[in-house]
């Protein structure tokens, strides 16, 4: 065990790219933690998505032994947290779990919109923070206008922010010193307590199980102890006890203020919950810690197999995947127009785009996803409360008495000359302007926006409109009562449930006649001419018609043309792809994914 | 209901398909089994296809002499007369050619102009098909026919002194073709008085130079909205002209000069298919089969050598096979098909509800058990066969 005041637990909150993973790692590189051929890029996302993308969605930690200039030898835990919104609920409990914080800033690119939201997060854990501006080496760096603008946005000093370049190595060493001397030791804790340990995160090893990480509060973890999860009720047997070096290696106990890890034959990651307070089964501590909250999604959308013939294997890459995530849920659903699949439910939409693009890399499977949907709160006349998470499920209006839709609070960062299409944008998804500022060429705008407007493409619309220079952070504010309404779409009179969903009234007009418009287009031209509507209950508010196919002949067709023309009879016949033109029209799934994708207004 | 056995029936017609498989030049449109002519000597391949007419006949007890025979390619009018005339010979030797069966070649323009047609008349030959594909140089340059207008005039002029019974081949809904223009290219191809036309619209297949340069962006065919009102505007004027349509593409100035090759294959007759890649349909002892040639020249030959036979595979053709082909070919020709042959031939009834709507629609005529699709129809014709496929 080691003494409380030669620890130092910190995280470092950063932007995307503004080099969090390379400071990473060139700290745990001057530590020693890991020989040069060992040291692979970014060794803390450990994801192929994580290190594509250069996002963090599981929170790891390192732990660097470091030789002071004092002369003392310190143990440093960097805690690597999540660095986007819909993991914020984790990235609290990382916080929680440590004194300091690192605030790495690019020094060409300045304070971003999400670095914010972190950093005042930060502050409310009572954290000490360092600023780092990195990249200080590129002709671009301006470093005298970011350090003003860590002043004024944040109201940090910034003088003795350290300058780096995670790249070349220039000022590690200062920042690891900066670590020891500027950043506190953990403040309390007592040995002989009863075990008080915080969940900060968990994930799933092929081999081991699930690995809980932990922070030590009070007392002592150790092998064979019987520990107690106190919001879950689990109990378990501690197999293994160590600390990420950054390869996972055993100790025989973490005391007060350590972090680590502990293996206790746990199988899955929704046994763990994370910022649960872990104690002694038989001596456990009075009160737990605080802060727990129980996540919850806010956002769904439908996933169905491309091919029908892969719902198990989607079924069973579910499972698989939650072994790992317990925080995206599924029920099977069943669309009329897509067959078999699950209604999900995900943390945000860079969740559900993560969880998407892991079913399609990791287990190879084809999908189509329905427009993503938010939870809507529903008063009925008889009183109940219902949750609607999918539109299709809307009940008959008459019985409902009133309809909430879930509100955020969206703060945007941009150079000023895109905020004008930036806030036209805004104004047009029913948002209502709370803060406009600028700082040294550079606007940051506050709008409270329905979560269901932004859902659909509203980051794609903002990327394009600032060239990607516009950086955007939200926190979702309450449920508030708006005039909904249930658009549905029908094709050749028949409702296409896929498609229907919730919009503002004011709104319906506009988005049923984009749908229309881009489905006339999608949709393959049939024997006869085919109504394309959007209707809200039984009144059609936007129509068009998709004309009928004038030519669909072979020109030349003789003998040796038989068999093919034989052969594709055949196809037809046993295949989906022979139409219906008396019943229903089939919509090729290639227009569902196009239809789905909603982009331009 | 009875089930018709596939036997062959002598009013369907019996005919003999020889396919020459070599071209002077590959046109960027074509993806049938052709392959190019320079340096090859033609010999080895004609003693296969005479070896492959002679072995044939001993299976086929049933079918008497043949009503047509049709040398197509590939481009047939590279052969000299005698080769022609020995293949045609073959032809009767094996089969039997009926005193007035239809025996047509198809030829390229500039082989008409170097060739002997006397000869050719003498070896036989009755029907010339002319692949004269349009009037207009741009064009002609455009589908890399390695003619101009000129030579297509002279020689449409030179065979139909020689020869009474001529057809021409025409490609149309070329990308950006206007109306107008089609409409004065059709009057000057009428001026010249054949008595029959197949008219085509350009269809880009895949694996061509046409269907790769689609596929790279290079080429935009033309939509199927324009498509159709140049089909429209051809009936039209070929109907006027006094040629209407007795089939999807083909124009005949009367009965007399329809292709009655042709008509056996829409109408579900019998054929015998030689030559590389060649097809055939065949009913022996109560089954229908279905023969398919080996496409190369060379594994052609060898299989001719080797197994007494070109044949690649020859497979027995089930109930509901002989009924889809008969619906898909027999609803092309104006005349359109008996619907009780389909129905007794796979103990399927067609939908009688569907046929009501068709009908409705101004697609399709019903007289009695005979269903026939309309100008109108025609155009949908691949759909509407699906829809009714049994």
């Amino acid at each position: 065990m080691i003494s409380r005041d030669k620890i130092r637990n910190f995280s470092i909150i950063a932007h995307i790219d503004h080099g969090k993973s390379t400071l990473a790692d060139r700290l745990i590189q001057h530590c020693g933690g890991l020989t040069e051929r060992e040291m692979k890029e970014q060794v803390l996302d450990s994801m192929d998505i994580e290190k594509e993308r250069g996002i963090t969605i599981k929170a790891q930690t390192v732990r660097l032994t470091y030789e002071a200039q004092d002369g003392e030898t310190y143990v440093l835990n960097l805690m690597d947290t999540p660095g986007h919104v819909d993991f914020a609920y984790e990235v609290s409990r990382c916080l929680a779990a440590c004194e300091g914080s690192l605030l790495v800033v690019d020094a060409s690119q300045g304070v971003e919109a999400q670095t914010l939201a972190n950093v005042y997060q930060a502050i409310d854990q009572n954290h000490e923070i360092v600023p780092v501006l990195n990249k200080v080496d590129l002709p671009a760096a301006d470093v005298e206008r970011v350090k003003a603008q860590i002043e004024d946005v944040i109201g940090l000093d910034a003088s003795d922010a350290i300058e780096t370049s995670a790249k070349t190595g220039l000022g590690i060493s200062e920042t690891l010193e900066a670590i020891v001397q500027r950043l506190p030791a953990p403040k309390t804790g007592e040995v002989d307590a009863p075990l008080k340990a915080a969940l900060v995160d968990a994930y799933y090893d092929p081999y081991l199980g699930v690995v809980v990480i932990v922070r030590i509060h009070d007392g002592v973890l150790k092998k064979k102890q019987k520990i107690k999860m106190m919001r879950t009720g689990g109990v378990y047997e501690i197999d293994k006890v160590g600390t990420f070096n950054p390869k996972l290696t055993d100790v025989e106990a973490l005391g007060p203020g350590e972090v680590g890890y502990f293996v206790a034959s746990i199988k899955e990651v929704g046994e763990t919950a994370v910022g649960d307070t872990i104690t002694e089964d038989k001596r456990p501590c009075d009160k737990a810690l605080p802060g727990y909250k129980e996540v919850q999604p806010v956002v769904f959308c439908g996933l169905f197999p491309m091919d029908a013939g892969d719902f198990d294997d989607l079924r069973a890459a579910m499972g698989k995947l939650r072994l790992n995530d317990a925080s995206f849920t599924w029920e099977m659903e069943t669309s009329a127009a897509l067959g078999m699949g699950f209604r999900c439910g995900f943390l945000g939409l860079l969740h559900l785009e993560i969880i998407q693009e892991r079913l399609s890399r990791e287990f190879d499977l084809d999908l189509i996803a329905t427009a993503p949907s938010v939870v809507y709160e529903m008063t009925m006349t008889d009183g109940s409360e219902i949750e609607l998470h999918n539109p299709a499920d809307m009940p008959d209006v008459v019985r409902v008495a009133e309809i909430r839709e879930p509100w955020i609070n969206a703060t945007i960062y941009t150079p000023d000359e895109y905020l004008g299409g930036i806030l036209k944008l805004c104004q047009d998804r029913r948002g209502i302007q709370t803060e406009l500022s600028y700082v040294g060429g550079r606007a940051m705008v506050k709008y409270e926006l329905p979560l269901n407007e932004v859902v659909f493409d509203f980051y794609d619309r903002l990327k394009s409109i600032s060239r990607g220079y516009a950086s955007f952070d939200y926190e979702i504010v309450g449920h508030r009562a708006e005039n909904l309404v249930k658009l549905q779409i029908l094709v050749n009179d028949e409702p296409v449930d896929a498609l229907a969903m919730l919009v503002h009234r004011d709104r319906a007009e506009s988005r049923g006649r984009q749908m229309c418009e881009r489905l006339k287009d999608l949709i393959p031209r049939q024997m006869f001419k085919i109504p394309i509507q959007a209707a809200i209950g039984g009144k059609v508010i936007a129509r068009e018609t998709l004309s009928a196919m004038r030519k669909d002949v072979t020109a030349k067709c003789y003998g040796g043309d038989a068999s093919r023309k034989r052969k594709l009879l055949d196809k037809q016949a046993a295949g989906k792809k022979r139409m219906r033109q008396f019943g229903k029209v089939e919509i090729p799934q290639e227009a569902f994914v196009a239809a789905l994708r909603m982009d331009g207004d | 209901m009875t089930r018709e056995s596939a036997q062959f029936g002598p009013q369907y017609g019996f005919g003999v398909y020889i396919h020459w498989p070599y071209c002077a030049k590959i046109c960027p449109y074509c993806d049938f089994n052709v392959y190019a002519a320079k340096g090859r000597d033609p010999e080895p391949l004609l003693k296969a296809i005479r070896k492959d007419i002679a072995i044939h006949r001993p299976r086929m007890p049933e079918h008497g002499a043949a009503d047509s025979l049709y040398l197509g390619g590939g481009t047939p009018s590279l052969l000299a007369p005698d080769a022609i005339a020995g293949l045609v010979t073959a032809a009767g030797d094996s089969f039997g050619l009926k005193h007035d069966a239809e025996i047509t070649i198809e030829a390229n323009p500039n082989d008409i102009m170097r060739m002997d047609l006397e000869g050719l008349k003498a070896a036989g030959i009755n029907r010339l098909s002319i692949g004269i594909q349009s009037l207009r140089d741009h064009a002609l340059a455009f589908l890399g026919r390695d003619h101009d207008s000129d030579v297509a005039r002279a020689a449409l002029k030179r065979a139909m002194k020689i020869f009474p019974n001529v057809s021409i081949d025409l490609i149309y809904a070329r990308p950006g073709q206007s109306e107008d223009e089609w409409q004065a290219e059709l009057a000057d191809v009428l001026e010249y008085g054949a008595p029959h036309i197949s008219l085509y619209e350009l269809t880009i297949e895949e694996r061509t130079a046409f269907g790769k340069a689609a596929a790279r962006g290079q080429m935009t065919p033309m939509g199927d909205d324009d498509q159709a009102d140049l089909y429209e505007l051809t009936q039209d004027v070929l109907s006027a002209a006094g040629l209407p349509a007795y089939e999807i593409s083909n124009h005949a100035m009367s009965e007399k000069y329809q292709s009655r090759h042709n008509n056996i294959y829409w109408n579900g007759g019998d054929w015998m298919g030689v030559g590389p890649g060649a097809h055939g349909r065949l009913s022996v002892g109560g089954n229908r089969y279905a023969s398919e040639a080996e496409r190369q020249p060379a594994a052609y030959i060898a299989n001719v050598q080797a197994l007494a036979s070109g044949w690649s595979e020859a497979s027995k053709l089930y109930p509901l096979d002989n009924a889809r082909e008969l619906l898909a070919m027999g609803l092309r020709p104006s005349s359109g098909i008996d619907r009780t042959r389909i129905e007794s031939v796979s103990d399927r009834t067609l939908s009688q509800a569907k046929i009501d709507v068709f009908v409705e629609e101004g697609w399709m005529v019903q007289d009695g058990p005979r269903l026939a699709l309309t100008a109108r129809g025609r155009l949908l014709a691949d759909a509407l066969t699906a829809e009714l496929s049994p």
